[in-house]
């Protein structure tokens, strides 16, 4: 397959080259900026809402005038307008932003590099899966300046709720492109890991990333069809009226509902979390790929149970698809049906464990460099586990009778989505920056971004489990109208303050990301002394990546190897 | 109303410390897990740290050590599941009490607030249909249906005897709402379509916050109500006043709004 690839340096259009490119280190980096835009914004709406949630009723300092006085009358955010804000940050940050990155961005520069391979396995269609996300994105984004504004029905569109809520119909539509952009991500992965590895690179020879990205893509093939369908299936209520989702006999605002009824809501919500839960393991588990590589790098170190993290990869992909309806413990249905899912999440709590034990044990008899990757790779570990254990509570039962839909989901899942996930992906970014662009990010700035996101976010975050115990629900336009949320609203200002300051500590990274691009230290071929194949060519890559087809010689992790005179045995040394 | 604090809101209904006992010892082996483990992970940061001359130790490890820590949270897990989970689930959520020995009042969520019905003295609930819905009706209760005459219908406001059992029926009439007593620990979505059961048993006399907890639109924060649990005796003579607004038994030329 290699062989009908063109490594001939033919002199493309810029158009080509930069804009419309087929190659999937310039498709990695679209995606790389893009993703990173979106988190961006999904930030920004967030800001919008944090200084609702912490000051309710004050007119938004500065902007507030600027917005038109159906979302904000006098500066004031509206109901509406903070469940716009609400939804769409959601959807943001996990559709357009986090899984793009940690499976498009990471996945399209790195995988095929760590697997030898010149290219995607099908370069057109890549092309195809940013230009379908794009758009998408976009889409989403320009529904706030539609008619009927931003969907407002929270990221999980519970109908009857998101039938008859404006805006709906455009996040429908955004979603259909951007599930169709993900399927043919997923698809290429697959094929390519499968198909294109470089001679003697076995399965059991894979970097742990490239498994966490197989898995992740198994996971979205198998998981966002029935979304889809689900979607155009709400698409249908909304404009054709039809009532796949909506019961009979509604009536809304002292109106009868005129359509037909018959539907039934339930069935949307395991349409959706049959989805959306293993959406959960896709946001994470590029991010376990990352910080392994990274771990083993700097701990100068193989990995501590290679296999154990594979197989739990595994595991954790399959038991992703038997666990969604934990979400669904008090929705009304059949109790008894809890009970399963009680099991299944508990189960799958299993080899979650496993990889983050291995994980720490690697740790043992290493050399740990502390350079920045490894110091977010380090930080992942037990502000994951954080994460990791609150959702215990959640998971059982009989405790989520009272944590459902309070401020504690919201604290535990940002936990793993942000002090995992988005700390892992910086980690990511700091690793291969020398890959991308042949030079490094500057250490001081690294630092100082470091530590400013690790402390806002614990700040942020910490407050909103304590919120949860005591009662404090999500998605509450104004804390202070429900009395039980009345003592602790001085932790939302708390949150709110370190929101700030992680947006404040995420300057460094800009600068530092764009400075270094052009002015950064330049560095030699493999930077960081690393075994796979990602460094055995040049930086940044040319197109067609290897001057010629690698082969493997040995599994990914060879660090230190005794009787050998480096610390690092490449997986291409014939020696 | 003094019931919420930095922590966990005071105890009012009969399950309301089943529930806190599994958030406290789940939060317990939490903390110390977390504790245990970080004094490990520091541990380790500081022990393996790059000192030059000191070599990496390449053994290849048995892969079964880092199933050990596995094997304690398995453990750990199964006991939960088995001697707390289950069975507490099952009286909390599976298992209703009887209609005839609890007192049953259902619940209509709308946006943006709640209605509660009591039956009423002859213990049935009449009639609704969707199309007599209407400002004054919010139920669309059709009065000239016999059981309906007697319903108590009213809103944001749920009066509830203490120490007796209580059997909700949970409605919406229009998206899905979630029925949230801090106090009680209760919560349990309406959904529409569907009549959900669930039951409480209030075991201190108070004021209470019946709060909604699933988004249901722009109004969603200022939905609650207020739950006063009381006396018997207090409460029977509220529910008489009570049946005393409602209007007289209609002819039938004056309904059909
Ligand atoms: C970076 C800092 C972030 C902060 C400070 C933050 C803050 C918040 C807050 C306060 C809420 C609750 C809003 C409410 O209940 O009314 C929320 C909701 C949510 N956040 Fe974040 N978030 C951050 C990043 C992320 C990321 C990276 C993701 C996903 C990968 C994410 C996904 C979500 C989702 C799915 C919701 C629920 C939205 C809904 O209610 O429908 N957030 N976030
Ligand atoms: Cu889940
Ligand atoms: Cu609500």
């Amino acid at each position: 397959m290699s062989s009908e690839h063109g490594h001939d340096a033919h002199e493309l259009s810029f158009l080509r080259k930069y804009v419309f490119s087929v190659d999937h280190k310039t498709i990695g980096l679209q995606y790389l900026i893009t993703s990173f835009v979106f988190l961006l914004v999904g930030f920004g709406l967030m800001m919008l809402m944090r200084w609702q949630l912490a000051f309710p009723g004050r007119a938004i300092p500065l902007i507030g005038p600027m917005f038109s006085p159906d979302l904000a009358p006098n500066g004031v955010m509206s109901g509406e307008f903070y469940n716009a804000l609400g939804a769409m940050h959601g959807t943001i940050m996990i559709f357009l932003g986090v899984v793009p990155l940690g499976v498009a961005a990471f996945g399209n520069y790195i995988v095929p590099l760590q697997i030898g391979a010149p290219d995607m396995a099908f370069p057109r269609l890549n092309m195809m899966s940013y230009w379908l996300y794009l758009p998408a994105g976009t889409l989403m984004l320009l529904s706030f300046f539609l008619p009927g504004g931003a969907a407002q029905s929270g990221w999980t569109s519970y109908p009857p709720l998101s039938v008859i809520n404006p805006g709906q119909t455009v996040w429908l539509l955004a979603m259909v492109l951007l599930i169709t952009s993900s399927l043919l991500g997923a698809i290429n992965f697959l094929v390519t890991t499968i198909n294109m590895r470089a001679p003697g690179l076995s399965l059991m020879r894979l970097p742990v990333f490239v498994w966490s990205e197989m898995v992740a893509s198994v996971i979205l093939l198998l998981a966002f069809p029935p979304l889809e369908a689900a979607a155009v299936l709400q698409l249908m209520d909304r404009v054709a009226h039809t009532s796949f989702y909506m019961p009979k006999d509604l009536v809304i605002l002292g109106q009868r509902y005129t359509g037909s009824g018959g539907g039934q809501p339930l069935l949307w919500q395991h349409l959706f979390w049959f989805l959306a839960h293993p959406e959960v393991y896709v946001l994470v588990l590029p991010a376990m790929g990352i910080v392994s590589e990274i771990i083993a790098n700097n701990t100068r170190k193989p990995l501590h149970g290679y296999k154990t993290i594979v197989y739990s990869m595994l595991g954790v992909g399959v038991m992703s698809f038997l666990v969604w309806a934990h979400h669904m413990f008090i929705s009304g249905m059949t109790p008894a049906l809890s009970n399963f899912f009680l099991v299944t999440t508990m189960i799958i709590s299993v080899p979650s464990v496993a990889i983050l034990t291995c994980l720490i044990f690697s740790l043992q008899g290493g050399s740990i460099r502390y350079n920045v990757p490894m110091l977010f790779a380090l930080a992942f570990l037990p502000l994951f586990g954080i994460g990791g254990l609150t959702g215990l509570p959640l998971g059982l039962t009989v405790t989520d009778i009272y944590l459902h839909d309070t401020y504690y989901v919201i604290g535990h899942f940002h936990f793993v989505v942000v002090t995992g996930s988005i700390i892992a992906l910086f980690a990511g970014v700091y690793h291969w920056f020398p890959k991308w662009f042949g030079r490094k990010m500057n250490d001081r700035l690294g630092v100082i971004h470091f530590w400013g996101s690790v402390v806002s976010m614990v700040g942020i975050f910490t407050p909103m489990l304590v919120m949860g115990l005591a009662g404090a629900s999500r998605r509450l336009y104004d804390p202070t109208a429900q009395a039980h949320n009345l003592i602790v609203q001085p932790l939302n200002v708390v949150s709110t303050y370190f929101a700030a300051a992680l947006g404040v500590f995420q300057l460094p990274f800009i600068w530092n990301f764009f400075h270094s691009m052009f002015r950064g230290e330049k560095t030699p071929e493999n930077p960081w002394q690393a075994t796979t194949l990602e460094w055995a060519c040049p930086s940044p890559p040319p197109h067609g990546n290897f001057a010629k087809t690698p082969r493997v010689y040995r599994g990914p992790y060879e660090y230190s190897t005794p009787g050998r005179a480096t610390d690092f045995w490449p997986q291409t040394d014939p020696s | 109303m003094n019931n919420y604090g930095w922590g966990l809101p005071i105890q009012a209904s009969t399950f309301a410390g089943q529930i806190d006992s599994g958030l406290w010892i789940i939060h317990a082996a939490m903390i110390g897990v977390f504790v245990l483990w970080g004094i490990f992970f520091t541990y380790l940061l500081i022990k393996y740290r790059r000192r030059d001359g000191v070599a990496v130790r390449h053994e290849e490890h048995g892969e079964m050590t880092s199933l050990i820590p596995d094997l304690l949270v398995m453990v750990f897990e199964i006991g939960l599941i088995v001697f707390y989970a289950l069975p507490a689930w099952r009286s909390i959520k599976m298992t209703m009490p009887d209609p005839k020995d609890a007192l049953v009042v259902e619940v209509t969520a709308e946006q943006f607030g709640w209605n509660i019905r009591y039956p009423g003295p002859d213990g049935k609930f009449g009639r609704t249909k969707p199309e007599l819905v209407h400002f004054s009706n919010p139920l669309g209760l059709d009065r000239t249906d016999p059981a309906a005459a007697d319903d108590i219908v009213v809103s944001n406001e749920m009066h509830l005897p203490v120490n007796a059992k209580v059997l909700i029926k949970l409605r919406s009439k229009d998206v899905v709402h979630d029925l949230f007593v801090p106090e009680f620990r209760l919560k349990q979505d309406a959904m529409p379509g569907l009549e959900t059961p669930m039951w409480v048993e209030p075991n201190r006399i108070g004021h209470y916050e019946m709060a909604c907890a699933q988004l249901c639109g722009f109004g969603h924060s200022l939905m609650r109500g207020d739950v006063y649990v009381e006396s018997r005796e207090d409460f029977d003579k509220w529910l008489k006043s009570r049946a005393a607004l409602n209007p007289a038994p209609p002819t039938a030329s004056s309904e059909g709004f």
